[in-house]
């Protein structure tokens, strides 16, 4: 009989005798382990792996700059949201980047892509990177990413890729939550005081140059049919519900026009803001300071 | 001759990292135990796709079947179709609620555009405590992802709620 601490997490979660302890050390080396990663009969697997890295990187930069408000949020229990948020968008990073590396026929493995490439490399919108602002502007944005992020993986649960419908079809159950806590907040600050009202309005206002990026056209995904979602399919989802939350937060839509990218080009053909750079620094240097260690 | 004792009923017997009193049969999270030309295979499914508990289940699984002498063990994992609360059994129910957590009611069933909540859940979930009907919800997220964080109106007790999803 194995006695189990329910007090001590640790010890719960590990044996005396075990080498490899929970969360260091533990091969978390391959979140897909057993899953079939064949590709679909005639899809090209540098595109597939493109759009992978492309669904990949905005829940892993995302994902980070969720977990940046780790011992900053303003109360206890959005501290663990925002910390259990974050780890919902790890784990479909984690499977995305997997799925990436092999489609690609490269097997690099989720560390490579995420500790290894250069910022051009990267193909996450520009919304994703942006620095957490004042908590209204983190929860503006947390309010369109996941409301974007929700109708793309609903409508990927179609996908004819079996893996990349899978992990849209568990996502789809995470950034539900996801979406009503960043909608919650919203009406809690934008119906509150005349102050964070103001703010909330700022928040929304500071974010929204960076929407309509999310909706544009990629020669990727267009050689993907069947695979890969037409982001403009989902605006009018977007501005559907992005409606009923300004409604009930007594808040404007936003009118800030877009912000151009460079050439035509923005997050997801790896042009970035100059934030992302400061970002990848802080998420790679420890993995690159110790290439050879184990996590 | 030695007898071995039927591979599901061992890998049955494996528990939940985070949720000890739970085995991964109870939680749902096994999902099949066959022998492939000699391999005993296991088919395990993710509650939440960043479940940092994963690896520890396969480790454990492997180990326990290991030691009742099965040499060639593999471990797979499904993402589909994905975990549903309601997959946990009728005994994980009772344990849970043994171990002051309430269990949770039907998942919802989404077809359509997923609809938004503005509100707390209309939800009636009992305090695991006193079984009192009145309890409120403090956050969605909890300790670990797959529960939220109640509060009892009646004996004022915090407790955690496995989600419905």
């Amino acid at each position: 009989m194995v006695a189990v601490s329910f007090d001590n997490a640790y010890e719960a979660v590990s044996e005396a005798n075990d080498e490899a302890r929970w969360a260091f050390g533990t091969g978390f080396e391959d979140p897909l382990a057993g899953v079939d990663t064949s590709l679909p009969s005639g899809v090209d697997g540098d595109d597939l792996a493109t759009y992978c890295l492309m669904l990949g990187d905005d829940a892993l930069v995302m994902s980070h700059r969720l977990q940046q408000w780790c011992t900053n949020a303003p109360e206890l229990e959005d501290e663990v949201a925002l910390a259990n948020i974050g780890l919902d968008l790890l784990g479909q990073a984690r499977l995305l980047l997997t799925r990436a590396g092999k489609a690609d026929g490269s097997e690099r493995s989720e560390d490579a892509l995420a500790f290894f490439r250069d910022e051009q490399d990267f193909r996450n919108v520009r919304l994703a990177e942006l620095p957490n602002g004042d908590f209204a502007f983190s929860m503006a944005r947390l309010l369109v990413f996941a409301t974007w992020r929700l109708a793309l993986l609903q409508r990927l649960t179609d996908s004819r890729d079996p893996v990349l419908a899978a992990i849209a079809a568990k996502g789809v159950k995470e950034v539900t939550y996801h979406r009503d806590y960043a909608a919650q907040w919203t009406v809690r600050l934008g119906d509150g005081t005349e102050h964070s009202q103001q703010r909330m309005q700022a928040g929304l206002d500071a974010v929204w140059p960076f929407v309509g990026e999310l909706f544009e056209p990629h020669p990727v995904i267009a050689r993907l049919p069947a695979i890969a979602v037409d982001p403009g399919m989902l605006r009018e989802e977007f501005d559907g519900v992005l409606t009923q939350v300004c409604s009930a937060a007594t808040l404007s839509m936003p009118g800030t026009p877009p912000i151009a990218g460079v050439a035509g080009r923005t997050g997801c053909d790896g042009v970035h803001t100059e934030e992302m750079g400061f970002l990848l620094a802080e998420l790679q240097s420890l993995a690159r300071a110790h290439p050879e260690a184990t996590w | 001759m030695v007898t071995l004792t039927d591979p599901r009923a061992v890998a049955e017997t494996v528990t939940d990292p985070e949720l000890p009193m739970l085995t991964l049969a109870d939680l749902g999270v096994l999902r099949e135990v066959s022998d492939v030309e000699g391999t005993v295979v296991v088919t395990i499914t993710p509650t939440y796709t960043g479940c940092p508990a994963m690896d520890t289940m396969r480790d454990d699984l492997v180990r326990a079947l290991q030691q009742a002498g099965y040499r060639d063990v593999e471990v797979r994992t499904v993402l589909h179709p994905p975990w549903s609360s309601d997959w946990i059994t009728d005994a994980g129910r009772r344990k849970l609620a043994e171990a002051g957590i309430a269990p949770p009611g039907p998942a919802p069933r989404a077809s359509g555009p997923i609809p938004l909540t503005l509100g707390a859940p209309v939800r009636v979930v009992r305090c695991p405590h006193c079984g009192a009907a009145e309890t409120e919800e403090l956050s969605r997220f909890s300790a670990t992802a797959c529960k939220s964080l109640r509060r009892c109106r009646v004996c004022a007790e915090p407790f955690e709620h496995v989600k419905e999803i």
